[in-house]
């Protein structure tokens, strides 16, 4: 029964780090980039959503509501201005930018709410849970960010392949110049591939404050969980994704479980395995591989 | 002398001006950094040494992005390891100062298999996977309770100099390594190897088709990068000399080699160390306010990274024609035969 608890919890995480992951996994996509300052767009926004939703008078609990909206439209102007000066440069410059504007805003973080640790308040909900048996429980808020990881998911994904935009994007995505030949303008389609994930992202941040505490380097340890979820599951799959994210979820429960230790270094060893076994991942293209 | 083809159509010359000057020069600088410890104060000694420390990450960097493309955000992982090495080998009674050179050299062997599994990726995904391997590596190192698991250990075996002696000789084996590193890597880039880096920088489908060994020649600068790093994680070690995963295994290492070589310029080898004086500079003048050295110093390096990618070296070797340690080749036409 213990392990039943063990896999219940990994899947409940796995849900978490898809929801993270699928914005990272769109903007390489669609604009072959690695916003390597991803996971602290996501630590960003737990802090708006802990420090701007009280002057609103809007409860914690609800403050996804403006703070999702707010980062779609900055992932906007930050992709048509920094990312795609970056992109024009070259994909390398893209890496160097990126990677700057992650210690920037990690260091800035530092110095306006230092190093303590932060959470979204949501009342008495933090404590309450499903008891299946007594080695089992699941906790409303896990059960409810993997409903919404599953949703944002399936949203993303009719999203892309029913919605003219979501053939836009994937039109740009494919073939860049001959989607431009076609009047598509492939910066403004960029612009919005970048919106997507930063809205998805600031999402995924205020669900971390919701289940955990946050601090200004929470940003990069998510970032390498919903890097491993995207190899592990294959690159370019957003299923994929939700699977590789369950799978490090297990492994890391699995790893916690023998050893607290033990938890990430379990994670990162899946990781390695399946880099080693199965570079495309589970059930990726073999795109971004050499 | 330079070299002329057998026909006397073009000449290759090597050098922007008489090597004879740098050579002087270089004597000059070299003897006075030798006796450092003995003319400046001991603060300015221990600023110059973390600046050494910072070279030597900054040019192994330098060597791995700027020559051969690849963009590693986990360098840390070998400035860790050569700093456990050193502890491991201090702990089993070996003179701290004898370790460095095999610190580095556990660092290439470690990371040559390393390499087989990372080159699976590339671009982005390459550089979040050095991350992956560094953040594992902390990790395992944390487990293990002979090195002080997660709350680090001391640095034993270096109590027996007197604390003038010790300083003199942390100072001297830092800049010994970071000698022996930036003058390692100016004659690799002269030599042959030199040629297939910028061949394959400068073009990777050409020079695969004209038959260049791009992969080899990557992993070789992967290996070359780690060991540099896990020589300056030995001397980080013995400066330090407590030892923690947290702190040795730090982002923040890779963080500082990045804006270092972007600043001062990638690809050249006066960048990585142009670009330490600046951040040593701006880190001293900014000591009282924090974390605001390294956001100033992120900002300026992403500027630098758009409109002036090849950085403070290489604005102003465009402007004044002059290298001080040229690594690459000038072909030019000589007077046409009658």
């Amino acid at each position: 029964m213990i392990w039943v608890n063990v896999l219940i919890q990994g899947i409940l995480i796995g849900g978490f780090y898809a929801l993270f992951a699928c914005g990272l996994s769109l903007m390489f996509g669609v604009m072959k980039v690695i916003n390597l300052a991803h996971g602290d767009i996501a630590v960003v926004a737990g802090y708006v959503a802990v420090f701007l939703a009280p002057q609103l008078h809007i409860p914690e609990v609800w403050s996804f509501i403006i703070v999702v909206p707010i980062f779609a439209v900055a992932g906007y102007l930050i992709q048509r201005t920094l990312i795609q000066k970056s992109i024009d440069r070259d994909p390398f410059t893209t890496l160097l930018v990126t990677f700057g504007f992650s210690v920037v805003i990690e260091n800035l973080l530092l110095e306006i709410y230092t190093a303590n640790g932060q959470s979204v308040n949501i009342g008495a909900l933090i404590g309450d849970s499903i008891h299946v048996s007594n080695v089992i429980y699941i906790s409303y808020i896990s059960l409810a960010v993997l409903v919404t990881a599953v949703v944002v998911l399936a949203a993303l994904q009719l999203f892309l392949s029913k919605s003219g935009t979501g053939r836009l994007i994937r039109a740009v995505a494919d073939d860049r110049e001959a989607a431009q030949l076609s009047g598509a303008n492939y910066r403004h389609i960029f612009g919005i591939a970048a919106a997507i994930a930063f809205a998805t992202v600031a999402l995924a941040g205020i669900a971390y404050g919701m289940m955990t505490e946050f601090a200004p380097t929470s940003g990069g340890v998510n970032l390498l969980f919903a890097f491993e979820s995207v190899v592990i599951g294959g690159i370019g799959s957003l299923w994929g994704t939700l699977i590789g994210g369950v799978l490090l979820g297990i492994a890391q429960q699995v790893g916690a479980h023998i050893n607290p230790e033990y938890q990430v270094l379990a994670g990162n060893l899946l990781f390695l395995v399946i880099l080693g076994v199965r570079p495309h991942g589970l059930f990726g293209k073999k795109t971004a591989f050499s | 002398m330079t070299p002329v083809d057998s026909h006397g159509l073009i000449s290759i010359r090597r050098s922007t001006h008489s090597p004879v000057i740098t050579m002087v020069g270089a004597a000059v600088l070299v003897g006075l950094l030798s006796a450092a410890p003995w003319i400046v104060s001991q603060s300015l000694a221990s600023i110059l040494m973390n600046f050494f420390i910072l070279v030597i990450m900054a040019t192994m960097w330098n060597l791995l992005a700027g020559y051969a493309g690849m963009v590693s955000i986990g360098q840390q992982a070998f400035v860790g390891l050569g700093a456990y090495a050193t502890l491991y080998l201090a702990i089993k009674g070996m003179n701290p100062f004898v370790t460095i050179p095999l610190a580095a050299a556990a660092c290439g062997i470690i990371a040559l298999p390393i390499t087989y599994l990372l080159f699976r990726l590339r671009g982005g995904y390459f550089s979040i996977a050095t991350w992956v391997i560094a953040d594992t590596a902390m990790l395992i190192i944390g487990t293990i309770a002979l090195l002080g698991g997660g709350t680090g250990h001391l640095v034993p075996g270096l109590s027996n100099l007197s604390p003038t002696a010790l300083t003199d000789a942390e100072y001297l084996a830092t800049w010994i390594v970071a000698l022996l590193v930036v003058a390692g890597t100016y004659f690799l880039l002269r030599s042959r190897v030199g040629l297939v880096l910028a061949s394959l920088r400068d073009n990777e489908v050409a020079a695969r088709s004209a038959g260049v060994r791009v992969t080899s020649a990557r992993r070789m600068v992967f290996v070359i990068a780690a060991a540099g790093c896990g020589a300056a994680g030995a001397v980080l070690a013995i400066s330090q000399p407590f030892v923690q995963p947290g702190n040795e295994f730090n982002l923040q290492w890779s963080a500082e080699m990045l804006f270092v070589s972007m600043i001062g310029g990638l690809g050249t080898i006066e960048g990585p160390i142009l670009g330490s004086i600046v951040f040593f500079v701006l880190q001293q003048s900014l000591q009282q306010q924090g974390a605001w050295y390294l956001i100033i110093f992120g900002a300026l390096a992403m500027a630098v990274a758009i409109w002036q990618p090849r950085g403070l070296w290489g604005a102003f070797r465009d402007r004044f024609h002059m290298e001080l340690m040229p690594v690459g080749h000038w072909v030019r036409e000589t007077k046409r035969p009658k």
